[in-house]
């Protein structure tokens, strides 16, 4: 696998310390914030990772799962999502629409670091 | 004594004091009274309390070895292995007093806690504020935990990131104050029961509870909208003030079609009954549903309970009755005749239910789904739905739907309509004396 990441997140300053984190790790990380448009960056990027945060302005990461499991093009793409909702049925709908990985917030960086390895090295 | 019973009850069953003096018919100063034992009361009057509060008048006034019976009779119905010994609570009571009143203790205290556990589930599942704020609290949290190791487990870290994410730490440590503080303000003020009126359709229901849902300036003609809306402290956001006035003026033009006089006076002749004053008066009986919910208190009002639904479901109106809990937020109990109408568009449904909870409360439901009006012929089809809930006429034992508020707070375990697990069985019975 290449060294890839999109991330799809919309608070500033997460995105700063997960690009912190991933670049130190050698990888290579291009960012998006925005739900409506998101398909359309990851189409765009052409990621060998994305990291995919839940509530998005415009469009819910689910939304956005759905869309790229259905695309022939992206429907293999490793997604590793983040939310701050750690209900069950969040969990479960992710599952239900082919997430690769669920990381629930506030997790720390070297969960964050061990999740993309592991989804890497798939 | 027997006011002083009567307070312990409502606080119990958590109704409000206004809204057991709305259902008898009194105002809530004079029960205010009667609860702290200024004022005798006896005859009618406590019947119907009692019948309010779903507890023999006998109880409320014989005292206390008589509301224990009371709460050791709850506690019994709830476990198979004690129901056969319903009848041997007396000797119970009297053989073992200070058990008898540390079990009926219990029981009450269960009861209470239930129904604090079933507000805040409700709350937490469904409040969007709530459900925003903490999402914005538990984003903050994470980008101060990740900026914050980086700092401490970065050696090398250049002295220009080491500024940028001190600068970040310190703004989401700001910002995590500030979600918290407003987090627990909201927390603070929802601690009373009834709850800070937060969203337009809470200020709807507290601007008509305060009326007891009878606007009485526009029944007599005597007040416009505006002016009304213009008065009420209670509908404070824009939402609020529209959908009041399109209640409003829904409400002006139902007391147009049946005034209120003819209605309480067909009342007199045909109780509650909507399909008898729909036939009587040839109108539509969702219209005459609105003007039964409409009647004064002391004309009947206080018995009738109206939700009304979209064709999603949603619940667009709410009047409560005593004893049939509705939900503050989302979706209410599929079983409801209100969802069961809205399946068949224009047939009138009429059943009893049989409103799960301790003790369980039967009721009257009537419901019927029509097209909204005016939405004319080239627009799809829209649908609403309204359910009347009256009391249940007599001890009918005849079979009664069973149903719930919602499925989180229901304790019916086998329900086909289920759609998630209830709190109050995972919360509650787990970890309890198995029945049997």
């Amino acid at each position: 696998m290449g060294s890839n990441v999109l991330l799809i997140e919309d608070e500033p300053n997460i995105i700063e310390a997960i690009r912190f984190i991933l670049a130190r790790d050698g990888w290579h990380v291009q960012t998006h914030s925005e739900g409506t448009s998101a398909l359309a960056a990851v189409l765009r990027a052409r990621p060998d990772l994305l990291i995919l945060d839940v509530m998005l302005p415009g469009r819910s990461g689910f939304d956005i799962l759905r869309d790229i499991r259905a695309c022939a093009e992206i429907a293999a793409l490793p997604v590793l999502m983040l939310t701050a909702k750690g209900q069950s049925r969040d969990r479960a709908m992710a599952e239900s629409l082919g997430v690769s990985r669920f990381m629930t917030k506030p997790f720390s960086n070297a969960e964050m670091l061990a999740a993309v390895r592991d989804l890497a090295a798939r | 004594m027997t006011g002083t019973r009567i307070r312990e009850r409502r606080l119990m069953l958590g109704v409000r004091q206004a809204e057991l003096a709305r259902s008898v018919g009194i105002s809530a100063s004079y029960l205010n009274l009667i609860e702290h034992n200024r004022r005798r009361i006896g005859g009618k009057l406590l019947i119907d309390i009692g019948r309010a509060l779903n507890v023999d008048a006998a109880t409320l006034a014989e005292g206390a070895d008589a509301a224990i019976s009371s709460a050791l009779r709850d506690a019994a119905a709830q476990h198979e292995s004690a129901r056969a010994d319903l009848s041997r609570i007396e000797e119970f009571a009297s053989r073992f007093p200070g058990w008898a009143r540390l079990l009926a203790d219990r029981q009450r205290r269960v009861t209470e806690l239930e129904r604090v556990v079933e507000m805040l589930s409700d709350r937490l599942t469904h409040d969007p504020f709530l459900s925003a704020s903490l999402h914005e609290v538990l984003s903050t949290i994470t980008a101060i935990r990740s900026t914050a190791g980086i700092l401490a487990e970065t050696e090398d870290l250049d002295p220009e990131w080491h500024s940028r994410f001190l600068r970040n730490l310190r703004d989401d440590s700001r910002r995590l104050a500030e979600g918290a503080q407003a987090l627990v303000g909201y927390l603070d003020d929802s601690a009373d029961v009834v709850g800070r009126q937060s969203l337009p359709q809470e200020e709807l229901e507290d601007f008509l509870d305060a009326r007891a849902y009878h606007v009485a300036e526009l029944e007599e003609g005597r007040d416009d909208i505006d002016n009304l809306i213009a008065a009420a402290d209670m509908l404070v956001t824009a939402s609020g003030r529209d959908l009041a006035r399109r209640y409003l003026a829904r409400y002006a033009r139902d007391a147009a079609c049946l005034p209120m006089a003819p209605l309480v006076a067909a009342v007199a002749r045909h109780g509650l009954d909507p399909a008898a004053l729909a036939q009587d008066f040839g109108l539509d009986p969702t219209l005459v549903f609105r003007r039964l919910a409409a009647l004064p208190a002391e004309r009947g009002g206080a018995d009738v309970g109206l939700v009304i639904c979209d064709g999603s479901g949603t619940l667009t109106f709410r009047k409560p009755v005593a004893g049939f809990a509705l939900p503050r937020f989302g979706a209410a109990c599929p079983l409801w005749p209100l969802y069961q109408a809205l399946s068949r568009p224009m047939a009138p449904i009429r059943t009893t239910v049989e409103l799960s909870g301790r003790p369980a409360r039967r009721f009257l439901a009537y419901a019927i789904c029509q097209p909204v009006a005016g939405n004319g012929f080239d627009s799809p089809q829209v649908f609403e739905s309204s359910m009347l809930i009256l009391p249940e006429p007599g001890e009918d034992s005849a079979p009664a739907q069973p149903i719930g508020t919602a499925c989180r707070i229901c304790p019916r375990p086998a329900c086909p309509a289920r759609r998630e697990a209830s709190i109050l069985a995972d919360g509650f019975q787990v970890g309890m004396p198995a029945p049997g």
